[in-house]
């Protein structure tokens, strides 16, 4: 066992962990986080996908021993978000989920395309989300609210940034991503 | 499925990393962990020790070398495609990268590791022969260079010796004349593909690449093709010509196979040679 910190939603994480634990396990075992979900454990489905620094990773291939000073962020770590909970609503206005299984990981590919291609048309959002699997919708409704939200962002305020796209890390306190924000919270709801 | 038990150290220095392969028991380096933790997780790799090189701050920079770029094993796929850095590629290793599984598997997957894990349906392995690239092995005797065309033995299979890491992979700079071309056969986008191709001419550099990928083995060059190329245009590489020069070099692939693979290789010089 190997003692670790990190930080999941937020908060500060001390735990100790088996070096063969990954970080989805982790995450739903020890932190009852089960929220990320586990479909096939081999970096297909992308159920498991949550923001590992910042950027979308899948949990199930990365072990928690190798997270040790990491910030997660899980689908139950966006209250307050005001990209996510427009996103939250257009996957319900539109039918994006019948069971629920890939939603998580949907919703956290789906918020970091939105971020980082903010320009992107469908077919890009379709090559986008081919790494999170949906065996219920055809995927119609998953776009279409990925759309929606898009459009709610004013293309003024989206022009990317050179230095946004040159360093995720950095991407969170963007100009581009404060214009966004602004302009999602702004809006009242549906 | 969940991994089979095992040891794990995180060491900080190259040297400390080698130290750790060097000791007892069978040990794997851990790069970014998209190839090998499915392999642990479906108990088809069952390794003593991982030793995670992520924490070496030095394996992720990319470095100007005058003629090449020097580019750290630990340098992600999305830091390729999202091209921070001029690398003097006219943009093949970004398009390379933006082609490889899904986005949350190329913030972590890397470079170096997916060439030392030299899976011949790999991208980094077919694009890096076409490019002449050079891989850099650091061991208890210091580092030695070698090209990635010696350096890729077989499916999965590569010149490293025990106790031996990758440690960096060396870009020559193409001229401004340089043209390339890259295409794969993919069912689904972010699969692996059914076949590779990769072209790259240049002319100042007097360099013609035609390597084809996702064999049963490593990428296969076809030199003579590609300076048939390079002298005579795209009207001397038709599909047949390039389904005959394959035909020679591989000759145990089944129709199917000759086809998808020459249809590849046809597209990337399409690519590199259109006007």
């Amino acid at each position: 066992m190997i003692p670790i910190t990190l930080t999941v939603n937020g908060r500060r994480v001390e735990a100790t962990v088996e070096p063969r634990t990954h970080l989805a396990d982790f995450l739903r075992e020890q932190q009852r986080l089960t929220g990320t979900h586990l479909g096939c454990e081999q970096g297909v489905c992308g159920a498991c996908t949550i923001l590992l620094d910042g950027v979308p990773a899948r949990a199930c291939l990365a072990f928690a021993v190798a997270c040790d000073g990491a910030e997660i962020r899980t689908v139950e770590g966006f209250d307050g978000d005001p990209l996510m909970a427009r996103l939250r609503e257009a996957f319900s206005a539109e039918h994006a989920l019948q069971c629920g299984f890939c939603t998580p990981g949907m919703l956290i590919s789906a918020y970091d395309l939105i971020r980082r291609l903010p320009e992107a048309d469908e077919a890009r959002i379709r090559r986008e989300l081919s790494g999170n699997l949906c065996r219920c919708t055809g995927y119609v409704g998953i776009v279409a609210a990925v759309q929606r939200v898009l459009a709610e962002v004013p293309k003024a305020a989206t022009a990317p940034s050179p230095a946004a796209e040159a360093s995720p890390s950095a991407r969170a306190d963007t100009p581009l991503w404060g214009k966004i924000k602004t302009a999602l919270g702004a809006k009242p709801k549906a | 499925m969940k991994a089979a038990a095992f040891d794990y150290v995180a060491p900080q220095t190259v040297a400390a990393a080698l130290d750790a392969l060097d000791a007892e028991g069978e040990a794997r380096i851990l790069a970014g962990g998209q190839s090998l933790a499915p392999l642990l997780n479906l108990r088809l790799a069952t390794p003593k020790r991982l030793v995670d090189i992520g924490r070496i701050a030095a394996l992720r920079r990319i470095e100007d070398r005058g003629d090449h770029h020097r580019i750290g094993a630990m340098v992600t796929h999305a830091a390729i495609e999202d091209g921070g850095m001029a690398l003097a590629d006219h943009g093949m290793l970004a398009h390379v990268a933006a082609g490889i599984a899904y986005r949350a598997v190329r913030n972590r997957g890397t470079i170096g590791g997916s060439l030392a894990h030299a899976d011949p349906s790999g991208d980094w392995p077919s694009a890096l022969m076409a490019l002449d690239a050079r891989a850099v092995a650091a061991g208890r005797a210091g580092e030695r260079e070698i090209a990635i065309r010696d350096f890729l033995r077989g499916a999965f299979a590569t010149a490293l010796e025990p106790g031996e890491m990758l440690t960096a992979i060396l870009l020559p700079k193409l001229s401004a004349a340089a043209r390339w071309g890259y295409y794969k056969i993919v069912r689904k986008a972010g699969e692996f593909p059914e076949a590779i191709g990769a072209a790259l001419f240049d002319s100042e550099r007097r360099r013609a690449r035609i390597v084809i990928g996702a064999l049963g083995s490593a990428p296969l060059p076809l030199d003579n093709l590609a300076a048939r190329a390079a002298e005579k245009g795209i009207e001397a590489v038709a599909l047949d010509a390039v389904e005959a020069a394959l035909r020679e070099a591989a000759p145990d692939l089944d129709r199917i196979a000759l086809r998808h693979h020459a249809v590849a290789a046809r597209r990337a010089i399409l690519e590199a040679l259109a006007p």
